[in-house]
């Protein structure tokens, strides 16, 4: 037996765990897949189209940028990632420029000119898209009308922001915003009846068509964000590849969820303790933002304690704008909020170090 | 058997690989005509030789005499001459004398029936004296001499003597094995040790991928005299560590910077158990140690009784070569193990195990840049930040590293082995270590 070359030396451990870096961005990507096809049934071909240039702008970013630095980093998946959850954060009918050029501040400003993968301190989609959405207010704002609903009119309003637009001056009588939106005649698609009238009439359960709409993703929103059945069958699969786990998604839904439920009621004349949790779940972009942009590893805090701290001062964040904001989504804002205090967290929950029980307190 | 006790904080779960190997018999491996034995195969300060090129040697013969207090005496693996006296570098990157012994002449020991010596009419000072004598050391992984491990300062008292037959480094059979074949060895070993020690209680760890062991070792423990507990443990690495086997069976935690002893404890590994129950029984002096020979690139695994000084490839020859051109070689476990690429390296006392790793076993990837994951951070059993460490001594900031607790870390290779981005967290621990120790004298002074 002779000496070969072929051989790896590398300090221990000399075996590894078969995640990388690649394996866990292209396995975000695959899961989110499912949710993005729904969009694509439900506002066309045209959501496919921005879909598909945000990731192809992303990509060109990311390659020139790392051209300048001088290694070619688009295997690693991270662009295509932020490039498909930029395409799902637009609303089908956006001029295209504003993807393309969400993508290029994402990828460039947020990304880029912090040194790249790892390296910044926001979610890069999500800075991408609240750019853009506060420089076009007007194209991020125009919502496509599901196919799935039997609706002439070509765009309509989103449920929160039907909601939050049509109580401005409200003078009548609603128990909730779900019977908010039936009362304005907002409306429901055909599957969602379908669905309820199965589970009164099998399972004996009452369940409101609009609720089925808001879960299954029959109602105007993001390419990405409406169809919280997909996202979650995602997130499940995110959960056993222990890719994301609980603390963020939980916290983050638990505290939103419990705020919901103790004030969420009073802006229909209601006391504490009657918000209406279902609607507020499922609609907007809680579900895509809690399990695949609050989740990201880069801009989320690193133990335990400060991943807790972070998704409840999230969710707290999202409540506070969606019910006391001027717009009527604010998941994306509270996430990147919540980033730019994750070098203060990582600073303040380091992990407890083993043997210093007694140590501190004999000093 | 539901609620088995481990470590709380931290840990990994490698594939475990156990089963290759597991079931091999103990068998004597061939000796080589030529043996390389390196003067520094424990902890601490190496041995110096007491022969020169040219002289004759037996068999057990004491080669090389133990300097300063921390050391370990060496003996010859088998009878001939001395061809030379080499500078070698070992796999962990020490550098050391080695002799080369061509064999030559008879084996005084080897096939003959041995005498037996007792020992319980001799003194805890004898025994030590023995257990220097004979060059006995840790065989866990550490190679701390065990008469000075063995030896209680004044005032100082053993609660538990905990014995490690964890073995939580994946593909490694030997202790398993040692604890199914020789039960009775070890059993008598343990009264020595007792003896020497006086613990209160022993406690036997082992973890539950090994439930043979668990059976056998807990049928002697009830025959035995001896305040033996076999204590069963969930899986997890590297609950063979002593800090973590400590915290796992007493609850106790080792201060940082402390030895075990400070929380009444003392830990050895089963290994060293039986080489202290023949270096006392029968005065053989540690020239021979089982060795798992395995891997997904050996042709047959196996358990070798290996003699100190032969080189690798003869194992890896005997156990049918390769069936694949391995990745890498590695001395010891895989996840603290260090790889090889001179296979005349030869074995130590410390050499655990020989693997052949095809590249599906080391899923080797390109790094790329921290992603902030925080998995080193939930893995290291520590409580340290590996990233954080990393980093810091990447930038030169090695007194905030220190203050960090680098010393704490101990090289288990959890925060490296789950890194998605593949960055080399230990190989930066190692350096960061060496350095400061550097930088910070030199500030000091």
């Amino acid at each position: 037996m002779k000496k070969t070359d072929k051989r790896i030396i590398t300090t221990s451990p000399q075996i590894h765990h078969a995640a990388s870096t690649a394996s866990i961005m292209w396995t975000v990507t695959l899961c989110l897949v499912p949710a993005g096809i729904w969009g694509v049934y439900i506002f066309g071909l045209r959501a496919l189209t921005v879909v598909l240039v945000s990731i192809a702008s992303a990509l060109l970013c990311e390659l020139l940028a790392s051209l300048a630095k001088g290694k070619i980093t688009l295997g690693d998946g991270s662009a295509f990632l932020t490039g498909i959850l930029v395409g799902y954060n637009m609303p089908a009918t956006v001029p295209l420029y504003i993807p393309v050029i969400a993508s290029a501040f994402a990828i460039i400003v947020v990304k880029w000119s912090f040194g790249g993968l790892g390296a910044n301190w926001m979610n890069p989609a999500l800075a991408g898209r609240v750019f853009v959405f506060f420089s076009w207010t007007g194209g991020m704002t125009t919502w496509k009308t599901p196919a799935t609903w039997a609706v002439d009119a070509g765009t309509y309003a989103t449920p929160l922001g039907a909601v939050k637009a049509g109580l401005m001056d409200f003078t009548g009588k609603a128990q909730n915003s779900l019977d908010f939106l039936s009362q304005a005649g907002y409306p429901e698609s055909s599957m969602g009846h379908a669905v309820a009238e199965w589970f009164s009439g099998t399972l004996n359960l009452s369940l409101s068509p609009a609720k089925v709409d808001l879960f299954v993703g029959n109602v105007p929103g993001c390419i990405g964000e409406v169809s919280a059945l997909l996202l979650l069958l995602g997130a499940l699969v995110l959960f056993i590849k222990k890719i994301i786990t609980w603390e963020i998604p939980v916290t983050y839904l638990a505290t939103f969820s419990i705020l919901v439920w103790i004030f969420g009621g009073t802006r229909f004349g209601n006391g504490a303790f009657q918000g209406d949790l279902v609607f507020h779940l499922f609609s907007g972009g809680l579900i895509l933002g809690a399990f695949y942009m609050a989740t990201d590893m880069v801009t989320s805090p690193v133990t335990r304690k400060g991943m807790i701290i972070f998704g409840i001062g999230t969710g707290f964040l999202t409540f506070l704008i969606r019910f006391y904001g001027s717009f009527p989504e604010g998941v994306s804002l509270a996430i990147i909020l919540m980033n730019i205090f994750v070098p203060l967290i990582n600073k303040y929950t380091g992990p407890k170090r083993f043997g210093y029980v007694k140590k501190e307190k004999g000093k | 058997m539901k609620n088995l006790m481990t470590f709380p904080k931290g840990g990994v779960h490698p594939p475990g690989k156990k089963q290759l190997a597991e079931t091999r018999e103990i068998k004597n491996a061939v000796i080589k005509s030529v043996s390389l034995v390196p003067m520094s195969q424990h902890l601490g300060s190496p041995a110096e030789p007491l022969v020169s090129v040219g002289d004759q040697v037996r068999e057990e013969m004491m080669i090389g005499k133990a300097t300063g207090y921390i050391s370990a005496n060496i003996h010859s693996p088998v009878p001939g001459t001395i061809k030379a006296i080499k500078e070698i570098y070992l796999p962990n990157g020490v550098k050391t004398k080695a002799l080369e012994i061509e064999m030559e002449g008879e084996f005084d020991r080897l096939g003959k029936k041995r005498e037996i010596f007792p020992w319980e009419s001799l003194s805890k000072k004898e025994l030590l004296q023995i257990l220097a004598d004979m060059g006995i050391v840790g065989l866990g992984g550490a190679t701390f001499p065990l008469n000075v491990k063995y030896t209680i300062p004044e005032g100082s008292k053993v609660e538990y003597f905990v014995v490690n037959g964890v073995e939580c480094e994946p593909y490694l059979t030997a202790d398993h094995r040692l604890m199914l074949e020789k039960t009775k060895e070890i059993f008598e070993g343990l009264a020595i040790a007792h003896r020497i020690l006086s613990p209160e209680r022993i406690i036997l760890g082992i973890e539950a991928n090994k439930p043979e062991a668990i059976e056998v070792m807990s049928r002697a423990a009830k025959a035995s005299d001896l305040p033996v507990t076999v204590v069963p443990l969930k899986v997890k690495y590297p609950q063979g560590d002593e800090k973590q086997l400590l915290k796992a069976v007493t609850g106790r935690e080792v201060p940082s910077g402390a030895l075990p002893l400070q929380i009444g404890c003392v830990v050895s590994n089963v290994g060293t158990i039986f080489a202290l129950y023949e270096g006392v029984v029968f005065r053989k002096p540690l020239i021979e140690r089982v060795v798992t020979v395995t891997g997904g690139a050996i042709k047959e695994p196996a358990n070798l009784k290996a003699r100190i000084g032969t080189p690798i490839s003869a194992l890896i020859e005997e156990c049918g070569g390769f069936s694949e051109e391995p990745a890498k070689i590695v001395m010891g476990g895989p996840m603290m193990g260090f790889s090889v690429y001179d296979l005349e390296t030869p074995v130590t006392k410390g050499t655990s195990g020989i693997l052949a790793l095809t590249a599906r076993e080391i899923k080797a990837a390109s790094q790329t840049p921290c992603i902030q994951c925080g998995r080193c951070v939930k893995a290291c059993p520590m409580g340290l930040n590996p990233t954080k460490l990393f980093k810091l001594i990447d930038h030169k900031q090695y007194s905030a590293a220190l203050e960090e607790g680098l010393q704490d870390c101990k090289e288990c290779g959890c925060c490296a082995f789950c890194c998605p981005a593949h960055i080399p967290l230990v190989q930066g621990m190692k350096l960061g270590k060496r350095v400061s120790r550097i930088v910070v004298k030199k500030g000091k002074a």
